[in-house]
């Protein structure tokens, strides 16, 4: 049904997503469990993703965005919001229902040999989405498909009766592109891809990605915690903060024009290759430690570690709204005229040689 | 060499099939479990064959040689009836390795649908089998063989349903280890990801993946039951005479005569050790063999 719906028109993004939400409960107790809590790993996240465009979602561990990514696919239970995908919402579809949206949507994952069956041959392990959605693994359409993903992916055609285990890291990846890629789909989300591997691989492996998006025109959601790869590689980014998003923007308004203290600060850790340069530029330090998920900050989750936060911010959780350059940004002082000022103003600059 | 590329794919060298590559690695790496695989396979032989082997009738007497030592005739001696102590060896080793395997592979197969059942689906059912295993396995094994046999009678077919259950019951707690371990692998999160169905990640992530713990299971299995079944005919609860098993030989003719014929106790009782022996020995071998954490460590 999905498949033979018409096209919707070109300008209607491929997956939109409000204000979802992925509680965790903390259980107590043998018999009678009692919740006693629950953990907000994703805690009113929106945003979307335009065809073709590659997003990158960033932010540092544990801040909900593996746990976005597996919710969008269905494989966790949402606590609230929405996921409409290729124009249906699929927020409640029930996984018989999911099963033709999951040749839509496929996932790339972090761990280049977790995520392949070892006692499977690489030909069966590229072609087991196919062999899940009906067809036959003994049939010439199985055959021509992996054969053709092995060559789409760089790989050789004599690797397909190959284990996993005679695999290097970056082959193995290629790998699981070739899975995800098997049933044609149009959103790849890749969790992390590239985090497993040393960086000349990762660049492989990456130039791969921006080649395939190119050639079968996918739509990706990149998750990272590596700034510049995920520079090279976005059109569009969000950072995430503490299960919720600070600000999304586009690639180069976002690197050069960050808004949100968090970004700013998350842009300034990334070292300048450059030793004069690094000795020479403002240090923003963000101090303390992630709070935990289990028990954020009331306001706005930043507002323990911002050094230029106001009293708002502790009582107030800011909304995620758009600034005159299409950036959304979810900060008091940003939205209010003379908070600009000060975000960029001395404030980071004081915190210089703190430590 | 003028020009240097770099390889993108590393061309690795083809394997021998895994059968054969696997025992040259036992051998090589495992000798003690290769001798006690050996001995295992030998054993099978002799209880495959027994009735093309045996030289005399198993129960064929003969009172001219009544309770007459090893000799060219007689390789491990007569019993007091003068019936050919290898003959009934022989025998018995067949029925211990029917016994043996038949409740074993039976066990196996119990351990195998419970664990996965437990392991896999989790939450309540999880809890429902295990606190059954846990209360099962509160009663001696020895007991509740007893009160099997004596309530439905002594018979090969009874005591291989017995074992299977004891085994098999305790067993599914190891084999729902490991299906909690491949269950969260990424493989497996792979597959329901893409839109599988439950029997096709069974059948294609989890089993394949616990092979290595249910190929030890099994082995080990074989050892216990043999050792149980030839306990139960000891204590005269086994196959009913005169069938020859290596517990009934040991606690009848075997401890009657021990002192006028030490071979009647002797033929089996060796036997009866030397299997157990290779097989755990071998079992452990395969266990270590099949660990990948366990590679290159001797």
């Amino acid at each position: 049904m999905a498949m033979s719906e018409p096209v919707i028109e070109t300008s209607a993004p491929l997956l939109t997503i409000e204000g979802l939400k992925v509680h965790f409960p903390v259980t107590k107790g043998f018999f009678l469990q009692k919740q006693i809590g629950s953990i907000k790993a994703v805690d009113g996240v929106s945003f979307e993703l335009r065809r073709g465009e590659t997003f990158g979602l960033v932010g540092e561990s544990g801040c909900g965005k593996s746990t976005t990514a597996l919710a969008i696919l269905r494989m966790l239970t949402l606590t609230a919001g929405r996921i409409v995908f290729e124009g249906s919402d699929i927020t409640n579809y029930t996984e018989d229902q999911m099963r033709p949206i999951r040749q839509r949507m496929q996932m790339v994952y972090q761990d280049p040999y977790g995520s392949l069956n070892p006692r499977m041959r690489v030909r069966h392990i590229i072609g087991e989405p196919l062999a899940v959605h009906g067809v036959n693994r003994r049939s010439d359409r199985y055959r021509k498909r992996v054969d053709e993903l092995i060559d789409l992916v760089g790989l050789l055609p004599d690797m397909a009766d190959r284990y996993p285990h005679e695999f290097s890291g970056g082959q193995r990846q290629r790998i699981g592109i070739a899975r995800a890629l098997a049933l044609a789909p149009s959103l790849l989300i890749c969790d992390e891809p590239v985090s497993a591997l040393d960086v000349s691989i990762q660049a492989q492996v990456i130039n791969l990605l921006t080649d395939l998006q190119a050639e079968l025109g996918l739509t990706i959601l990149f998750i990272a915690h590596d700034l510049s790869i995920v520079r090279h590689i976005s059109d569009r980014v969000g950072v995430m903060y503490l299960g919720r998003i600070v600000e999304t923007a586009s690639r180069d308004e976002l690197f050069d024009h960050p808004k949100h203290p968090y970004t700013q600060a998350l842009l300034n850790a990334v070292p300048v290759p450059d030793p004069e340069v690094e000795s020479r530029r403002e240090e923003i330090l963000i101090q303390g430690e992630v709070p935990s998920v289990r028990n954020p900050p009331a306001g706005c989750h930043f507002h323990p570690r911002c050094p230029v936060a106001v009293p708002q911010c502790r009582l107030q959780a800011p909304a995620l709204l758009p600034t005159a350059k299409g950036a959304m940004v979810s900060c008091h002082l940003v939205h209010s005229g003379e908070g600009v000022a000060r975000v960029h103003g001395g404030a980071w600059g004081q915190s210089k040689g703190s430590e | 060499m003028s020009e240097v590329t770099l390889p993108l794919v590393e061309v690795s060298v083809r394997e021998r099939p895994a059968f054969i590559a696997f025992t040259l690695r036992l051998i090589r790496e495992k000798p003690l479990g290769a001798f006690g695989g050996a001995i295992f396979v030998l054993f099978l032989f002799f209880g495959l064959f027994a009735d093309f082997l045996i030289p005399y009738g198993v129960n064929e007497t003969n009172l001219r040689v009544r309770l007459e030592g090893p000799s060219a005739d007689h390789l491990f001696g007569t019993d007091h009836l003068g019936r050919d102590v290898l003959s009934r060896v022989l025998i018995g080793a067949q029925l211990s390795m029917t016994i043996g395997f038949i409740a074993a592979g039976l066990a196996t197969i119990i351990s195998i649908v419970l664990g996965v059942l437990s392991g896999y689906f989790g939450g309540k059912v999880d809890m429902l089998i295990q606190r059954f295993v846990d209360a099962w396995m509160c009663f001696p094994d020895l007991l509740f063989l007893m009160v099997v046999i004596s309530i439905i009678g002594a018979g090969v077919p009874q005591i291989v349903m017995a074992l299977s259950l004891i085994y098999g019951i305790a067993g599914s707690r190891i084999v729902r280890g490991s299906v909690i371990s491949v269950r969260e692998n990424m493989h497996t999160h792979a597959a329901r990801c893409m839109g599988a169905k439950t029997m096709h990640i069974l059948v294609r992530h989890i089993l394949p993946n616990i092979m290595p713990v249910v190929i030890v299971l099994f082995t080990t299995r074989v050892g216990a039951a043999i050792l149980t079944e030839a306990g139960l005919s000891f204590l005269g609860l086994g196959v009913p005479p005169p069938t020859p098993t290596w517990g009934g030989m040991l606690s009848g003719t075997g401890r009657t005569y021990m002192y006028m014929g030490p071979w009647l106790a002797l033929a089996p009782g060796l036997c009866l050790t030397i299997v157990v022996y290779a097989i755990n020995v071998y079992g452990d071998a395969l266990r270590d063999l099949l660990d990948p954490r366990m590679r290159g460590s001797r």
